[in-house]
Order: structure tokens, then C-alpha cells, then sequence
């Protein structure tokens, strides 16, 4: 990195250590940052399904969303425009019970592209979504997902950056390998590991 | 696969072009071409001595044209980090280390077809480049620009931006045309819209979620709506 003539910068206070490099607390503040109108997704318009390389692909209503067996998630979430949340309270669902649900993944499973029903899609690798790392979200610090932040559910998956958490999630596609979503196919990391800074291709 | 893009390259100042009281254009010199579309923007970054940067996303306003120079317009927000450098300290000849094209959706040529582009306040800029580009391939029966700011003051590329194909409105003071002050509403949208269009929203997220809204009350395909925002809240 070349120095540029003239920048110092924010003063910059003792770092917390939840924050990986480059990113900022934003304390109250949730910036947002889509690239789609927010769709109108009452209940019975909602969907989601998990197919491709499973066993047997299925789909929930929102109901039958609603009737999983929940599990929280208490921590930071990171964006590649360089905010961070900390302390968060997220409840949803397991990825890991929806794919065993699905009769679980077919030998030759490595990726996931995660569709939204805007359209949007955003791809990661199988591992990063299994082992109680990623969850259908349904509420976050006590009260539904607002529409905003991509209620009525959105994917979490707090250890990537945040365009990976795809908003108004649909659909979860199991592949045997890996096919670029909407931001990574625009220049972004495949997998996007906020603490190596992984935020574009070639980081 | 797309094959990887392009690192870190360093874009050298070349000129600084005051636009209004709080929009600077920074016309910058690139070791080769770019080969952006219009609509796309760069990442560029800022390193302090002792190795701490800063990285933020700019649209670039000038058209694709095979030339080795981009022009960036920025807004000089308060406490802003990058904004207030490239404002007080950045000079011609400086640095600047860069990387992109990034962005894909948010992008367009005359091939795409008729395209209606809205741009509130520093929203303007991506689809400047577009309009410019349909300018330069005169396909200007192509597209459509509505552009929204707070008074003629504010308006970015004032003197370039006025033609057939643009409606200007302004939210806190009377346009020329008669319009009085106001936000951006159905009727000032309606007459540019037209079937087939893709359209293209970029602003704060406010004004963004408020033109999709109005253009999906005017029967605009939601589907066909791709939107940018800069903003970092609403
Ligand atoms: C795709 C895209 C294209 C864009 N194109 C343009 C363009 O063409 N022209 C343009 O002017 N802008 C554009 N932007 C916006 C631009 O990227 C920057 O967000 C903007 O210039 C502000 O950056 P800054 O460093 O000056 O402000 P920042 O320092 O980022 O500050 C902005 C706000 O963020 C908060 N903040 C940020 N860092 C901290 C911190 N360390 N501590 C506390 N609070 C903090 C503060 O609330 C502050 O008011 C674009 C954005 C995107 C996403």
C-alpha cells in the first residue's frame, strides 16, 4: 500500500478487539444497503425452499418456517463498506436443520448459491453455512426482522461479510462447485472472511 | 468463471473541478483504460503513514471512451474521512491508488435498450455517465434522466445536465419551469416513463426506497428497477 500525501485519517482510539481490520463501530446506527426496492412479501406470498444436490429438495410455507425449532446467534456482523455491529441477538434457523430436513446434501456438495426473491444472489462455500454457522432469520434483538433489513427472513452468516447474509431470502441451492452471485460476479470475494479483509477478488 | 480482476492500480490527479459548494471533480490519469460501463463505479483508497486506510465507492461520472482518464464527482460530506481528503488536501499530481471496474447490474449501454435513470443529490453522477454516453453515441431518444436537488445551487453538472431528454426537480426552491419546491413526485416521473425501459435509481437510501415507489405506483415493474445507494443510512 502506498502512502498517500496528505492522509492521516480519523483519529484513531484504542481498537476493539471484535472489530476486524478496517471496519468501524456503528453503535446504534444500521446502515442499509441493498441493490433492490424492498418487495412486498406478506406471509403467504413467502416461500423458501432448499434444493439442488440434497437428498429430497423441499420447500416451506411461512407457517411451516415458523413451526422449526429456533436457535439464537449473540455477536457482531460485519459489512465490506466498512461498518460493524457488535453485540447482536439473532434467532432463526439452523441452515444445518433445513439441510437435514432436505434429507441432507448429496456426495459432491461444495458450494451454495443463496437466491432472494428480489433476485439477488450471493454464492459461498458449503462449509462456511454448515456446523452452527449460518441460520434462516427470522428476529433480531427481540422483535421481527423489519422488511428493511430483510424481513421477513433473511440468511445470517455472521462470520462473512454482510452481503452474504442475502435479505429476503428464498432459496438455498446446493452445487458441486462454485457459481458467483450477484456482488462477486461485480468484482467481490467468493468467500469474504472480514477478518483477512478477503473484500474482492484477489484479497 | 469470470477470471480474477484487476488489483490496486494508482490514478494521478490531473485536474480539480469545483461543480457547487460541496462537489468537487476529479479528473484522474490511469495507467491504462479503464473499460468500465457506464453506471459502474471504482474503490478507492486512502493510506495513512502508519499503514491504517480507508476505502470507499465511487461512481464514475465520465462515459466509457477508450482514454486513460476517469472523472470522479464527490460530495464533501461533514467528518467525512475520504470526502473531506479529496476536498482540502488532494491536489494534481497526487496519488490516489484505485481498483474496479466494480458493479454489474448498475450499468448500461445504448445495446440495453431505453433506459429511464433518476439521481437525487451525489445520485446523479452514475447516471451521468450514462446519459453522456448516450449523448456521445446520439441515441438520446434511448434514454430518460430525472434528476432530483435542493435548490439550482446544488444541482451537479448544471451547466451540461439541461436538454429534451432531462426534467430537473428541485426540493427546496422553484425551478425555472415553474415547478414549486418540492420532493420528488409521481408527476414529475411520469411523463418519462414509457414501456420497455429499464430503470436505474441512485441517491440516499431514502430517496432511492421513495422514487421505487412512486415509479411501482405508476405501474413500473419492480423487476426492472435496479437501484444504488450511497448513502450509509437512510
Ligand atoms: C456504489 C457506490 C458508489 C458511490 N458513488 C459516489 C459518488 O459518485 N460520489 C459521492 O460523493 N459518493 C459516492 N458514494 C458514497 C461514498 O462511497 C462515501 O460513502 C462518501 O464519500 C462518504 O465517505 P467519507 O469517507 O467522506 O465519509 P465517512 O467517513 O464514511 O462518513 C460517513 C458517515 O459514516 C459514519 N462513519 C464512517 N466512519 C466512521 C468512524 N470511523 N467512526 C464513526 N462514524 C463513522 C459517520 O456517521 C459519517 O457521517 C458511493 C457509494 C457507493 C456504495
Amino acid at each position: 500500500m502506498a502512502v498517500t500525501r496528505g492522509f492521516t485519517g480519523r483519529p484513531r482510539p484504542e481498537r476493539d478487539p471484535r472489530l476486524p481490520p478496517g471496519q468501524y463501530d456503528a453503535g446504534d446506527d444500521w446502515p442499509v444497503l441493498h441493490v433492490e426496492l424492498v418487495p412486498d412479501l406478506p406471509p403467504e406470498a413467502w416461500s423458501f425452499a432448499v434444493d439442488g444436490l440434497v437428498a429430497t429438495p423441499r420447500t416451506w410455507t411461512w407457517d411451516e418456517a415458523q413451526a422449526l425449532p429456533r436457535s439464537t446467534y449473540s455477536g457482531a456482523i460485519h459489512c465490506v463498506t466498512t461498518w460493524s455491529k457488535l453485540d447482536m441477538t439473532w434467532v432463526g434457523v439452523s441452515v444445518d436443520l433445513l439441510l437435514e430436513q432436505a434429507g441432507g446434501v448429496r456426495p459432491g456438495a461444495t458450494h451454495v448459491l443463496v437466491h432472494s426473491h428480489t433476485g439477488y444472489t450471493t454464492n459461498l462455500p458449503l462449509a462456511d453455512v454448515t456446523d452452527g454457522q449460518a441460520w434462516l432469520a427470522f428476529e433480531v434483538d427481540g422483535a421481527p426482522l423489519e422488511p428493511i433489513h430483510g424481513g421477513p427472513a433473511r440468511l445470517l452468516v455472521p462470520h462473512l461479510y454482510f452481503w452474504k447474509s442475502a435479505k429476503w431470502v428464498s432459496r438455498i441451492e446446493v452445487l458441486d462447485h462454485d457459481q458467483r452471485g450477484y456482488w462477486e460476479d461485480g468484482g467481490y470475494h467468493d468467500r469474504g472472511d472480514p477478518w483477512r479483509e478477503q473484500r474482492y477478488h484477489g484479497d | 468463471m469470470a477470471p480474477d480482476r484487476s488489483p490496486w492500480f494508482t490514478g494521478t490527479v490531473e485536474a480539480v473541478h469545483v461543480e457547487t459548494a460541496r462537489a468537487k471533480t476529479f479528473t484522474l490519469r490511469l495507467p491504462e483504460p479503464l473499460g468500465h460501463r457506464a453506471g459502474q463505479h471504482v474503490v478507492l483508497r486512502l493510506t495513512a503513514p502508519d499503514g491504517y486506510s480507508a476505502a470507499r465507492s465511487y461512481s464514475v461520472a465520465s462515459p466509457p471512451t477508450g482514454e486513460p482518464t476517469i472523472d470522479l464527482t464527490v460530495e464533501r460530506l461533514e467528518e467525512g474521512e475520504v470526502s473531506t481528503f479529496l476536498h482540502d488536501v488532494a491536489e494534481p499530481g497526487d496519488e490516489l491508488e484505485l481498483r474496479g471496474p466494480i458493479g454489474t447490474r448498475f450499468a448500461w449501454d445504448p445495446s440495453d435498450g431505453p433506459a429511464l435513470l433518476v439521481g437525487g443529490g451525489s445520485g446523479v453522477v452514475p447516471v451521468m455517465s450514462m446519459l453522456r454516453l448516450a449523448r456521445a453515441e446520439r441515441r438520446t431518444d434511448l434514454v430518460r434522466l430525472v434528476a432530483a436537488a435542493r435548490t439550482p445551487a446544488d444541482l451537479l453538472y448544471a451547466a451540461e445536465l439541461p436538454g429534451p431528454e432531462v426534467t430537473i426537480a428541485y426540493s427546496r426552491a422553484a425551478g425555472p419551469d415553474g415547478r414549486p419546491a418540492g420532493r420528488l413526485a409521481a408527476d414529475d416521473l411520469a411523463p418519462s416513463v414509457a414501456p420497455g425501459q429499464r430503470t436505474f435509481i441512485c441517491g440516499s437510501s431514502g430517496f432511492c426506497e421513495a422514487a421505487g415507489r412512486l415509479l411501482v405506483g405508476l405501474g413500473v415493474d419492480a423487476h426492472t428497477i435496479t437501484v444504488e445507494r450511497f448513502g450509509p443510512t437512510t
